[in-house]
């Protein structure tokens, strides 16, 4: 059996984009996975290989092609189902991402749903997707939002969870699995379990977790949950959201259109089964393909495998960085609590000018407030450098990363 | 080629440290504020104005090291000129006095927040002093396409 190490050092073969160069012919040292990820050439093949030799409209034609096309869209589905264990195909529904996933949520379940005086609770380290769709639908509803603090570990406070339950008002609470900046890991049975004895729904935001651990939606009891593709070596545009069908069955379409119908009339229309009844028009099939071979391609290291080799990353990166004068980091140290997503900042240096200088080296942070300005609020900054890792980055990489600190250190009289 | 890190010289790396005009002005005759959505970067101005002059003019925020430095030199170059002289001022009236003229477009927003503030703090003593709409439309549209 091929140890670990090296097969975690072959998978880098795997990413063409690896193989360039940037700015002064320094090689690429990717850190920005917790934006987005890069893609193997497996899940590129499996795009091309559709347009090139299967592309045809799903759900409709009777030809071979349209055939194909939709066999191989109904097939994701199902590697989805196995891949985060859903018993039931029916509930998972293609979006464009997470983003689109909790939008859909807020209109399809929460206007129908949601009232006056009610409340909706998030926590103060989600990403404005967890946030601003809750805003304007309790805004329009005059309804409240409102939010599970964070301690100074980057740990949410689950009292302040029992004190908003506690006014049976609750209608939804809302959170990361784990957070964009902190890489902090949600107590999410926690969670589940005090918002189901009062009865409140949960929904789950993924999209950091599922590139990265093993997830299990069945075992979670949540009611909602949502992920992105591109995020876990798929291609843009294209994720889940999955709903518990007693929960869909109450919920009002979201785009109309073809495909969602099972009969129109002038005046009147009935709607298609689930899950199509939220999936209008012609879909990103060529993606949802991606999407697929990208679950493949996971599933072949093995979920448990990626985890581990994030904690080796993240165990490694955080004894180095600890060691550079000036530079903080944010969040727990707690390995088992977080995630391989690192926040910084370096003395009085500003992220943008931290990533600006080593940029030149070849490195790829982001910086800025990774649209996570209330957590940035309750940090009390204004931006931080985030470095996020994924399964083709190695210890070279975190040392190329400390290197090209000192660089910054040199520049700005550190 | 020079480097993109080039950028970092001593003036700048001096003005982000020791940021000069910076602070607020108590009995200002106007101020403004604004911010760049996707960086964060914030910045006030305010201005004293008396005869048609700048006679004092102070920023604070938040800001990377080109946002700070390039605050402070417009602010510098500000100070002291008449109205019709502060509208005139142009992008590459910061950015050359900073060697900043090939800035790449990810971060000519930090370099050209406080002119847009400038501009704005202007267009609104303008409007609220001087009822020139004309003049208003015209600078307002002007801030709009900074950058």
């Amino acid at each position: 059996m091929q140890s670990t190490e090296s097969l975690f050092e072959n998978i880098r073969n795997d990413f063409p984009i690896l193989k360039r160069t940037v700015r002064d012919n320094k090689p690429l040292v990717y850190l920005d996975n917790a934006s987005t990820t890069q893609k193997p050439n497996q899940v590129i093949d499996s795009i091309s290989d559709y347009y090139q030799n299967h592309n045809a409209n799903i759900h409709r034609a009777v030809y071979a092609l349209a055939e194909e096309s939709t066999e191989a869209y109904e097939a994701a589905r199902d590697k989805v189902a196995n891949f985060v264990n859903i018993k039931n195909r029916q509930e998972i529904i293609f979006v464009r991402g997470t983003t689109e996933a909790i939008n859909l949520v807020a209109y399809a379940w929460g206007r129908p749903h949601i009232n006056e005086g009610d409340i909706i609770v998030t926590t103060e380290y989600e990403h404005h997707s967890n946030i601003v769709p809750w805003q304007l639908l309790t805004q329009e509803k005059h309804a409240k939002l409102e939010y599970i603090g964070m301690d100074d570990n980057g740990e949410l406070i689950l009292d302040d969870l029992d004190k908003y339950l506690a006014t049976d008002k609750v209608k939804l609470v809302t959170f990361s699995l784990m957070s964009n900046v902190l890489g902090t890991i949600t107590n999410a049975e926690k969670i589940i379990e005090k918002c189901k004895a009062a009865g409140v729904l949960t929904l789950v935001d993924g999209a950091q977790a599922v590139p990265h651990m093993k997830v299990d939606i069945e075992k979670l009891g949540c009611d909602f949950f949502a992920f992105s593709g591109h995020k876990m070596l798929a291609p843009t545009g294209i994720g889940v959201l999955w709903v518990k069908k007693s929960v869909l069955e109450t919920m009002s379409p979201f785009h109309g259109g073809g495909d969602m119908i099972r009969e129109v009339h002038k005046y009147e229309t009935t709607w298609n089964d689930l899950p199509y009844k939220f999936e209008a028009g012609t879909p990103n099939i060529a993606d949802v393909i991606g999407l697929g071979s990208a679950i493949d391609y996971l599933t072949k290291i093995g979920m448990d495998a990626v985890r581990e080799h994030e904690v080796e990353l993240t165990k490694y990166a955080i004894e180095k960085l600890s060691a550079v004068k000036g530079l903080h980091i944010y969040g727990t140290k707690d390995i088992s609590k977080r995630g391989g997503v690192i926040s910084f900042n370096f003395a009085d240096v500003h992220p943008h000018d931290v990533a600006q200088i080593i940029d030149e080296e070849g490195i790829a942070v982001r910086s800025g407030h990774h649209c996570a300005q209330v957590l940035m609020e309750r940090l009390n900054v204004a931006a931080t450098s985030r470095a996020s890792f994924y399964i083709y980055n190695t210890k070279h990489d975190i040392d190329i990363l400390v290197n090209s600190l000192n660089i910054v250190a040199k520049v700005f009289k550190l | 080629m020079s480097s993109n890190a080039d950028i970092y010289h001593e003036m700048i790396v001096d003005y982000s440290r020791n940021p000069i005009n910076y602070g607020e002005i108590e009995n200002h005759d106007v101020t403004f504020h604004d911010s760049n959505p996707l960086c964060g970067d914030s910045i006030d101005i305010d201005m004293k104005i008396d005869e048609d002059k700048v006679t004092d003019i102070k920023f604070h925020g938040k800001g990377c090291a080109i946002c700070m430095a390039c605050s402070s030199i417009l602010t510098e170059i500000t100070k002291g000129k008449s109205i019709d002289e502060v509208r005139a001022i142009e992008k590459n009236d910061v950015l050359s006095e900073l060697g900043l003229e090939h800035l790449q477009a990810v971060r000519i927003k930090c370099a050209l927040l406080s002119l847009k503030v400038l501009k704005s703090a202007l267009y609104t003593y303008i409007g609220d002093n001087l009822k020139d709409t004309q003049d208003v439309d015209k600078l307002k549209e002007e801030a709009a396409n900074l950058y």
